[in-house]
């Protein structure tokens, strides 16, 4: 089942938070949506549920329009943010809710909720009320619920936001995997990039109730469309400089731009990821480098962060070094070195602006 | 610059790092420890608190006066005369006791008059205070402010005031006076009267009970009830009611109890009609009167019962609310957090 959002408008008073917004989620597929916090992903969400009604714009679930139609007739699995378990009812009566209330007979519907207990791997807490529950395991319960009913498409709104790093990780894999299994169109919501890129088939970047990009991770990742989404990737360096003559000029840096080859100027943002940074003890002088000194260095998970500053430029850098280069470089704060970067996108300024 | 070949591939590369982390950096592993060790220390700095606060009291001599003022008042205020209130019914032996209840057979019909009365309007307070406390709760609406205020307003009155409120719209010369004539209802000097100035006053009960609970549980539950389909009666009777019905019953019985010792409103409204209208505190009034003391103490001593059995339910159910207030509450600072 396809979800189709086509020019979607919404606002909230003065405030627009979806600014005829068009989406394709492909039958099958696990879509993220990923943006800051009031970027109008959420009220998309909604919209596709049917939780909240559209100014303009149409939503269809496969061909068939479910614009005007009910949240109870769209026959949708929601999974709410704070799981929104109904705090009376054990596991099983939780799961079993959506299929009660569709008038399901006794025996179908303790098939179905144990047959959704074992899919989320809760086996032996039938019995028990959410509030004895673990927070990953109440989200596994309302995911559980929202399933139940064999909805036609599952909705996440910020499913994991609730939970610690660790428990974090471990659901969205086990998210993915059962995705696999049970192929439901499903998108969720998320601000985690980190989140939306290891779960995701699709990545929607949403901002100012615009989306900036749609694409697979990879592709994402490696062609950010605009300075918006390079930036909202993180982890990036950001110099201010010109493009001319097929050369970017960032103060004493200049990197090859074959992109513009015209001789006319033009400012230019150009973006390194912190990775994309080389650090080097000494120069030989092939390319051109910065001079920095470092200022903090923090190990942390997978690499080394350093912190450095480019007296010359004025401008702080942080990179990325892999532990084995970091043990190689004897780095300390204090120390002075050459930072030259391997790869730079450069987005060129509009005259408009 | 071709460092990059599958779209998955700059999460992977964190993992490697990790597993081929080389001894001289292996001191650095544990800084990203210790967040872990400073919350396991947390507790502890919680009980040496607690120790020092200890210091901070006051000395014995203050706390064990206070104590005994406490109790002293207690005991002249409320459990000598509650316990005089039983000597006295029975001060004429039990016989006598009896007879001024079950013999008497306008006590009776005063006695039946509060049983009568007194579930209706809580019955009717049920039902007004769990709408108000829903739209309150549940809507953002213009004049919302001004309903949640408006709510308070019969504790803010007068009793004497609400009755006669209701003598001048529903009495012989009222408003609906002579309309109620036509149709032949009668309100005032009657058991409807009754009724209606007794909800009047006890109408903040429920409705200032709920509204909190229903705040604090908030309306997550309800979207995920309809977004499985739930219809707005399957709505109510399986998620928002079961979510409130210790606040409901807490608010019953507090309702109750002020509707059966409820004495100028019903004072007003009834006209004091003896054998017809009089309700169990109007009676105990009118007994104290005509010098009946062991038939006023009687009476008393059933309204003081009803009493008692109220407060053991209210401490009952008060612990039972305040649980699912506390884990209602908690949700919500694990709401705000995240």
């Amino acid at each position: 089942m396809s979800i189709t959002a086509k020019n979607i408008v919404k606002r909230f008073g003065s405030f627009t938070a979806l600014d005829d917004v068009t989406l394709e989620v492909g039958g099958g597929q696990l879509v993220a949506v990923l943006g800051p916090s009031g970027s109008g992903k959420s009220t998309l969400l909604r919209i596709i549920a049917g939780l909240e009604l559209p100014d303009s714009g149409t939503v269809l679930y496969h061909d068939e329009e479910v614009t005007d139609s009910h949240v109870r007739e769209r026959n949708v699995g929601f999974v709410f943010q704070h799981y929104a378990l109904f705090r009376h009812m054990n596991v099983f009566e939780n799961i079993a809710f959506g299929l009660r209330v569709r008038r399901w007979p006794k025996d179908k519907v303790e098939h179905r909720v144990n047959e959704l207990i074992q899919l989320v791997q809760l086996e032996g807490l039938g019995r028990s009320l959410p509030s004895q529950l673990s927070g990953g395991q109440r989200q596994r319960v309302a995911l559980a619920r929202a399933l139940a009913p064999s909805p036609k498409v599952l909705l996440l709104d910020e499913p994991f936001g609730a939970l610690d790093a660790k428990v974090r990780t471990e659901l969205r894999q086990w998210l993915r995997r059962l995705h696999e299994e049970i192929h439901v169109t499903s998108v969720f919501v998320t601000h985690d990039q980190e989140e939306a890129f290891e779960v995701a088939d699709q990545v929607v970047i949403m901002n100012h109730g615009k989306i900036e990009q749609v694409g697979e991770p990879g592709e994402i990742f490696e062609h950010p469309a605009n300075p918006f989404v390079m930036d909202f990737l993180g982890d990036v360096n950001v110099f201010h400089g010109r493009v001319e003559g097929g050369r970017v000029m960032l103060g004493d840096l200049a990197v090859d731009y074959p992109d513009q080859p015209h001789q006319e100027g033009r400012t230019a943002k150009a973006f390194v990821r912190s990775h994309e940074l080389e650090i080097a003890r000494s120069w030989n002088g092939r390319g051109s480098a910065l001079k920095a000194e470092v200022v903090q260095v923090n190990p942390s998970r997978g690499v080394v962060k350093i912190r450095l500053i480019s007296a010359d430029f004025g401008l702080a850098l942080n990179v990325d070094v892999a532990w084995d280069r970091f043990a190689d470089l004897r780095l300390s704060v204090g120390d002075h070195v050459y930072v030259a970067p391997r790869r730079v996108r450069v987005f060129v300024e509009d005259y408009a602006i | 610059m071709s460092d990059s070949t599958s779209g998955r591939r700059p999460l992977a590369p964190r993992g490697e790092a990790a597993r081929s982390l080389t001894p001289p950096l292996a001191d650095a592993r544990p800084a990203a420890v210790r967040p872990e060790s400073a919350a396991d220390a947390a507790p502890l700095r919680v009980g040496a608190g607690t120790k020092s606060r200890r210091g901070a009291e006051d000395p014995a001599i203050v706390r064990w006066t206070l104590i005994a003022l406490a109790f002293l008042a207690m005991t002249i205020l409320v459990v000598i005369p509650l316990a005089n209130v039983f000597y006295e019914a029975f001060a004429k032996g039990v016989g006598t006791y009896w007879d001024n209840l079950y013999n008497d057979p306008d006590t009776l019909s005063a006695i039946f008059m509060t049983l009568k009365v007194a579930p209706m309007a809580v019955a009717l307070n049920v039902v007004f205070g769990f709408a108000a406390a829903w739209a309150i709760a549940r809507f953002r609406f213009p004049g919302r402010a001004l309903l949640t205020s408006l709510i308070d307003l019969p504790f803010a009155v007068s009793p004497v005031v609400a009755g006669l409120l209701f003598v001048l719209l529903f009495g012989l010369q009222g408003l609906f006076g002579q309309w109620l004539r036509e149709v032949d209802v009668k309100i005032i000097f009657a058991w409807p009267g009754l009724v209606l100035a007794t909800t009047f006053v006890t109408f903040p009960i429920v409705a200032r009970e709920l509204i909190p609970l229903m705040e604090a549980t908030g309306s997550d539950e309800e979207v995920a009830a309809v977004s499985l389909g739930a219809r707005w009666w399957q709505l109510l009777s399986r998620v928002t009611l079961p979510n409130v019905k210790w606040g409901i019953l807490y608010g019953v019985i507090l309702c109750n109890a002020r509707a059966m010792g409820e004495f100028g409103a019903v004072a007003v409204v009834s006209g004091r009609i003896t054998g017809q209208t009089d309700t169990m505190p109007l009676r105990v009034e009118k007994l104290f009167q005509e010098y009946n003391l062991p038939g006023a103490f009687a009476v008393a001593s059933v309204l003081t019962l009803l009493a008692l059995i109220t407060l053991v339910i209210k401490v009952t159910l008060e612990w039972r609310t305040r649980r699912e207030l506390e884990e209602a509450s908690r949700l919500r600072t694990l709401r705000s957090e995240a």
